[in-house]
């Protein structure tokens, strides 16, 4: 009798902290919307933004030879899935400039004489050049490009020409993978650490730091003191950005000496760079922290934002695989363009002109972001 | 209620009537609540007020519009003659505010945290500014002890110490010594002395009516008004509140037996004593004349807290706004 009393008691008991505890959850709003925001997220970004075999590339047909052998190779890749030509170019070079500033992934290049070369039996080249900074997003594109030559050469080598079409193939495509020849792996995501490791830091911590200081009631005294707003966010990031150099060494040192990662840029633009996403990290980190009511919220609102982050920038999955409306999306997290940056000035040796578009990106970011903290965070307590 | 008295000229001078807060009709509204609803308040240079009202009514809120952490929504005023909205900076740098909670870094130390506001107001001679105001608080030998562990009285006295660092002119302290043990809060309302003759200026917000006593000049606020004001004795003169205090046996337990009786505005025991007040004398002394056999009336005069209370039932709560 004793027992089942005693059972009761504590049903009674560990039911009064469930019903506390469902009110408490419910009172905040912050944590509900997060519960529910997050498998929602969750879901659009594994099951429709990524996605490991990239189709729809951009490409670039380098076209040397006019002739209808080029343009029945130009119709065969546009008819494969795998590629997007968005650019014919004829002059030597340019298909190489495009791959160089991001805004194709391949080249394809038809050199002179090809369609003579073809006919007399020759095995012209076919020069594919992939951009390899990420591996994984070219290889199946890369496979599918054999076969798709020389179906679309079949349909043309016709009649007095069939004989060249049996056999191996007519004609010897050539794969060159720029900037990562071997394509391994850790050349594309080192670089890309670089990003997550300071998005986590520097977002967070100055999250986190505001809050704690409202939290325990020390803001009111420091907002009671001559010090400035503007002073406090100073005053709060410089230590953060020390934080964040150290980082920033470690990791570079790391990549040099652990995992030989080349570095062919210009090492005062790449530190430039990381300055300025620090810099854009931290004013993120600075403004979630004047929304936030409570560390707790701060936390979950760093990392809501550190999820797209890592998933969508490009840095865990091929940036190109993404839909639209993904790619779209990424374009408006800072990591995207610093994950640009790092492997483009690292891997691809951009100069300051290459990384002229994602450094505008940030600084506006950054000019935007700045604005916003500085306009929330106020002298006044309320 | 006392007149607004007129704008006073910018350079504060040494002169004890010259008011160095200077407020008229501060306003303040959070939502739709009005939270401060036009308070005056004038104090002169030197002097000591005690800022009393029941919880909510707009204490706090005032302090801080006073020292430059809140804009009023309307009113003016200057503190030691800057503007209250517009010269908000050289309001900060003069003025020391000691928050209701504590509000120093507890992962630092006690030195740590003078050492920290010494810096932030641009000290001269900060190690020997530290060093004296450790000595003063007789904290010298724990100057490395994190202030996160001290007790709750030495908690105040470094709060204190830290917001008189810089020689604040006004010195704004919000409930100081609540949950402050009575040897505690002594020696922090003899240090209040001391500085108050030295010159600085001293509004301090408390539920205590000792405390309030040993106050020069008192300020009663509730629901967001500013009630009553003066000295102790300006504030129960103006009451019109008469008392009488009943002895004998079992008087303390006629309280609200006689409370209902006309002519009575309050009745509550003090001790073993009854207290009776009302606004007229003859009617108090007829409404306790059924128990006058028993129990010996007479005359006294009204408590500090008799008057508050008094106060606080004649003013409607006109802060609480109905939601829709």
């Amino acid at each position: 009798m004793s027992l089942t009393s005693g059972i009761a008691g504590a049903w009674q008991r560990i039911g009064a902290m469930i019903f506390k505890e469902v009110r408490q959850m419910l009172r905040d709003r912050g944590t509900i919307g997060m519960m529910l925001a997050m498998p929602l997220a969750q879901l659009m970004i594994f099951g429709f933004a990524i996605n490991n075999d990239p189709h729809r590339l951009p490409m670039a047909l380098e076209v040397n030879d006019r002739s209808n052998f080029a343009r029945a190779i130009d119709a065969a890749l546009r008819n494969t899935d795998y590629f997007r030509v968005v650019a014919v170019v004829s002059a030597p070079g340019e298909g190489e400039r495009l791959l160089q500033r991001g805004a194709v992934q391949f080249v394809v290049t038809i050199p002179p004489d090809f369609a003579r070369d073809l006919v007399k039996g020759r095995r012209p080249q076919l020069l594919v050049t992939a951009d390899a900074t990420d591996p994984a997003a070219t290889g199946n594109a890369l496979a599918a490009i054999g076969d798709a030559v020389a179906s679309a050469l079949a349909h043309d080598l016709i009649g007095p020409l069939a004989a060249r079409a049996g056999g191996s193939s007519p004609v010897d495509v050539v794969l060159h993978r720029s900037y990562n020849p071997e394509g391994i792996t850790s050349h594309n995501t080192v670089p890309g650490l670089l990003a997550i490791v300071l998005s986590m830091t520097m977002v967070m911590l100055t999250a986190l730091s505001v809050t704690r200081e409202v939290e325990q009631g020390t803001m009111e005294n420091l907002l009671a003191t001559p010090l400035r707003p503007f002073e406090v966010m100073v005053g709060k990031i410089v230590p953060y950005l020390i934080i964040g150099l150290v980082q920033v060494m470690v990791i570079l040192l790391a990549a040099a000496f652990v995992f030989q990662v080349p570095f062919s840029g210009p090492l005062p633009l790449m530190l430039g760079a990381t300055l300025l996403f620090m810099i854009t990290s931290l004013a993120l980190g600075f403004t979630l922290s004047t929304i936030a009511q409570s560390q707790l919220q701060a936390m979950q609102m760093s990392f809501f934002y550190l999820l797209p982050s890592i998933l969508l920038s490009g840095f865990a999955f091929p940036f190109r695989g993404m839909p639209q409306w993904a790619q779209i999306g990424a374009e408006a997290l800072p990591t995207t363009h610093f994950i640009r940056l790092v492997r483009g000035i690292m891997l691809k040796g951009w100069t300051i002109a290459d990384a002229a578009t994602d450094l505008g990106v940030l600084a506006l970011m950054l000019a935007i972001l700045g604005t916003v903290a500085v306009r929330r965070y106020q002298d006044t307590v309320a | 209620m006392n007149a607004p008295a007129p704008a006073q000229p910018a350079q504060p001078q040494a002169d004890l009537s010259q008011p160095v807060i200077d407020v008229h009709g501060l306003t303040k509204r959070f939502g739709g609540r009005t939270v401060v609803d036009a308070v005056d308040l004038v104090v002169g240079r030197g002097r000591i007020c005690g800022f009393l009202g029941p919880n909510g009514s707009g204490k706090t809120t005032t302090l801080r519009m006073i020292c430059g952490l809140l804009i009023p929504d309307a009113g003016e005023g200057q503190v030691l003659g800057f503007d209250l909205r517009r010269q908000r900076g050289a309001i900060k740098r003069r003025v020391g505010y000691m928050t209701q909670k504590f509000g120093l870094f507890s992962d630092l130390t006690i030195a740590e945290n003078l050492e920290f506001f010494a810096r932030v107001h641009g000290l001269d001679r900060r190690k020997e500014r530290v060093a004296q105001a450790l000595e003063q608080l007789g904290l010298a030998s724990r100057a490395d002890q994190l202030a996160g562990k001290l007790s709750g009285g030495w908690k105040q006295r470094l709060a204190l110490a830290a917001c008189v660092l810089h020689d604040p002119e006004i010195l704004l302290l919000d409930e100081p010594t609540a949950g402050v043990d009575p040897q505690a809060r002594r020696e922090f309302w003899d240090q209040i002395h001391t500085l108050s003759a030295n010159g600085m200026t001293v509004l301090v917000s408390t539920h205590y009516m000792d405390e309030a006593e040993r106050c020069h000049e008192i300020a009663y606020i509730a629901y967001g008004r500013m009630l009553a004001r003066g000295s102790i004795a300006d504030v129960v003169d103006g009451s019109g509140l008469v008392a009488l205090v009943g002895e004998g046996p079992g008087a303390d337990r006629l309280a609200s037996a006689i409370e209902q009786r006309p002519g009575v505005a309050m009745a509550a025991p003090f001790g073993t004593a009854l207290h009776v007040c009302g606004p007229d004398l003859a009617a108090l002394q007829a409404a306790v004349a059924p128990w006058a056999d028993q129990i010996a009336f007479r005359v006294g005069r009204p408590s500090l807290e008799d008057v508050f209370i008094h106060l606080m039932r004649g003013a409607e709560d006109a802060s609480v706004v109905v939601r829709a």
